[in-house]
């Protein structure tokens, strides 16, 4: 039984540790965390702006690049405590914000929901195993008046958009919920 | 503490009896009150249009920068005498400018339930003295209470005061419980049962919260001092609803009420009510 729950390697640990674990082990053992240190710094992380998002064309993002990857969540949650018990809507760090810049489009430039598979939010975190239910509230592409998009640019292709209902056909309409 | 003692610009407690240019700070009791028979017999010329609900705040036409403040006590008063019969214009308006109207009835409800169970902010509710016969028409609300029992029962305390008055839930850290519906007097708040597939981005909405008023909070926090209702209300003539900070002793709001007699509906319950009416 015990057995059985210990993985492969531990069992081999276990047979080795009584006699002697030899200086041939140690090199394979070093070479092995080399080559995992390699592979990991060889992985190219980014490339998720997509193209065909306002990003594309803005020089940076509201913090540096390399900031943002790694604290974007910590960011957005105190925006959210800021807006919704503070009333502040002027900074830059709004989801609503993150949605109407990073959102891409189709080819008629129609926006696509920024949590569908493959797009900006989506891509990263199918990739980093994250899991967040913010769009089950949060509109994925910029619908209505924005209220708290003060980083929207006036030429983006949604910034027009001034109904507050989404039009017939629109790309999240009757769409199967992608995996948020 | 002591409602009657101050009335200072400040004052968490306004005293909303005493009259629009307010006599210094410190005026005894008996005072406001002989004041308020006063004004409330001869003001009737210096009182506002009451559909005059948009003012502007120089420093304050801009998305806020700073968290909002006690300086202000949003609130409204509803003219019961000037709301139509058959007229839902604020309802409409509520519904598309908080992104209700994009709520879709879930496959197999029949439609009764369904306009049981949708999410709405205002009921339009009709009244009748049964003695008389007298009607009134009433838009019921979120009462914006300044000592709210939803704010008291619930749990996480996702159920909040903002400090502008402004009573509402934090979605967030909502988990769904409904204790806030139980306690609500006014029967103002509702559940999201299904999720939602379509959303404004400056009304979010999803599954297994709570959700009520916030008076147009988004228009408020980017300086337009005004709620979809009220507009509404004075786009079609009957300018019902009166909006402003019950702290500005000279603003409409304020001005409005001293005017007409007004009162706040459950007043039994003291909950200084930030919604007064007129007419009932
Ligand atoms: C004004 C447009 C704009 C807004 C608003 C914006 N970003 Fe960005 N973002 C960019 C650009 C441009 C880049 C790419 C910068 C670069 O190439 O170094 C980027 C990069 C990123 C990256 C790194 C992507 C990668 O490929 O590694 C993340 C993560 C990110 N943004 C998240 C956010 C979040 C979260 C928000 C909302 C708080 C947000 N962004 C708001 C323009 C924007
Ligand atoms: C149950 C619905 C719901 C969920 C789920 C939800 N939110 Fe929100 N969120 C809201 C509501 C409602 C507001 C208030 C909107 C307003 O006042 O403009 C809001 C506001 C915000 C704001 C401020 C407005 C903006 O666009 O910048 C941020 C930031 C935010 N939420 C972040 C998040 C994040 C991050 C998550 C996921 C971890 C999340 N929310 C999940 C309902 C939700
Ligand atoms: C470059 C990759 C990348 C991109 C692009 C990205 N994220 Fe993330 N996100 C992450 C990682 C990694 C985590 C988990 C970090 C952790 O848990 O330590 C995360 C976590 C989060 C969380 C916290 C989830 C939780 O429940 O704790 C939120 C909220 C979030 N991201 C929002 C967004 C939004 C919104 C976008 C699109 C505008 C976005 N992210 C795009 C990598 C990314």
């Amino acid at each position: 039984m015990d057995i059985i729950m210990i993985p492969p390697h531990h069992r081999m640990a276990r047979r080795a540790r009584p006699q002697r674990i030899t200086w041939l082990a140690r090199v394979a053992l070093l070479i092995g965390l080399l080559l995992l240190a390699a592979a990991a710094s060889a992985e190219r992380v980014g490339g998720f702006v997509l193209p065909s998002s306002q990003a594309a064309t803005a020089a940076t993002c509201v913090e540096p690049t390399e900031y943002m990857r790694r604290n974007h969540f910590e960011l957005i949650r105190h925006q959210r405590d800021e807006t919704v018990y503070g009333g502040i809507r002027s900074t830059k760090h709004s989801l609503a914000g993150c949605v109407t810049c990073h959102v891409g489009h189709d080819g008629d430039g129609t926006p696509i929901p920024i949590a569908d598979i493959g797009q900006f939010c989506n891509a990263c975190h199918r990739y980093a195993a994250v899991r967040m239910n913010c769009f089950d509230c949060h509109a994925t592409v910029p619908v209505g008046e924005g209220w708290n998009q003060t980083v929207t640019a006036p030429s983006a292709p949604t910034a027009q958009l001034a109904d507050t209902a989404l039009p017939p056909g629109h790309p999240s309409r009757g769409q199967p919920a992608p995996d948020r | 503490m002591n409602r009657e003692a101050e009335t200072t610009a400040t004052d968490p407690h306004p005293d909303l009896t005493s009259p629009p240019s307010s006599a210094p700070a410190a005026a005894a009791v008996d005072q406001t009150r002989r004041a308020l028979i006063g004004t409330a017999a001869g003001v009737t010329a210096a009182a506002v249009a009451p559909g005059l609900v948009l003012y502007s705040n120089a420093n304050e036409a801009a998305p806020r920068t700073d968290p909002v403040s006690d300086v202000h006590r949003w609130g409204m008063l509803i003219d019961t005498d000037r709301c139509a019969t058959g007229c839902t214009a604020c309802v409409t308006a509520c519904d598309r400018e908080n992104g209700l109207n994009l709520q879709a009835k879930p496959l197999g409800d029949d439609q009764d339930k369904w306009q049981n169970q949708r999410a709405t902010w205002i009921r339009k509710v009709r009244l009748q003295d049964n003695l008389t016969g007298r009607m009134t028409n009433l838009p019921l609300l979120c009462q914006h209470c300044e000592n709210p029992p939803c704010v008291d029962v619930c749990p996480t305390g996702a159920s909040f005061k903002r400090a502008d008055g402004v009573v509402m839930v934090d979605r967030h850290t909502c988990i769904g419980c409904r204790y806030c519906m139980m306690a609500c007097p006014y029967k103002a708040r509702s559940f999201i049962h299904e999720r939602v597939e379509q959303n404004l981005s400056r009304a979010p909405r999803g599954k297994g919260c709570v959700e009520s008023c916030n008076l147009c909070a988004h228009r408020l926090d980017n300086g337009d001092i005004s709620t979809a209702c009220a507009d509404a209300c004075a786009h079609e003539g009957h300018h019902a609803i009166v909006f402003g900070d019950l702290k500005d002793p000279d603003g409409p709001l304020r001005q409005a009420l001293a005017a007409s007699p007004n009162r706040q509906i459950r007043e039994d319950l003291r909950l200084n009510t930030g919604v007064r009416y007129a007419g009932i």
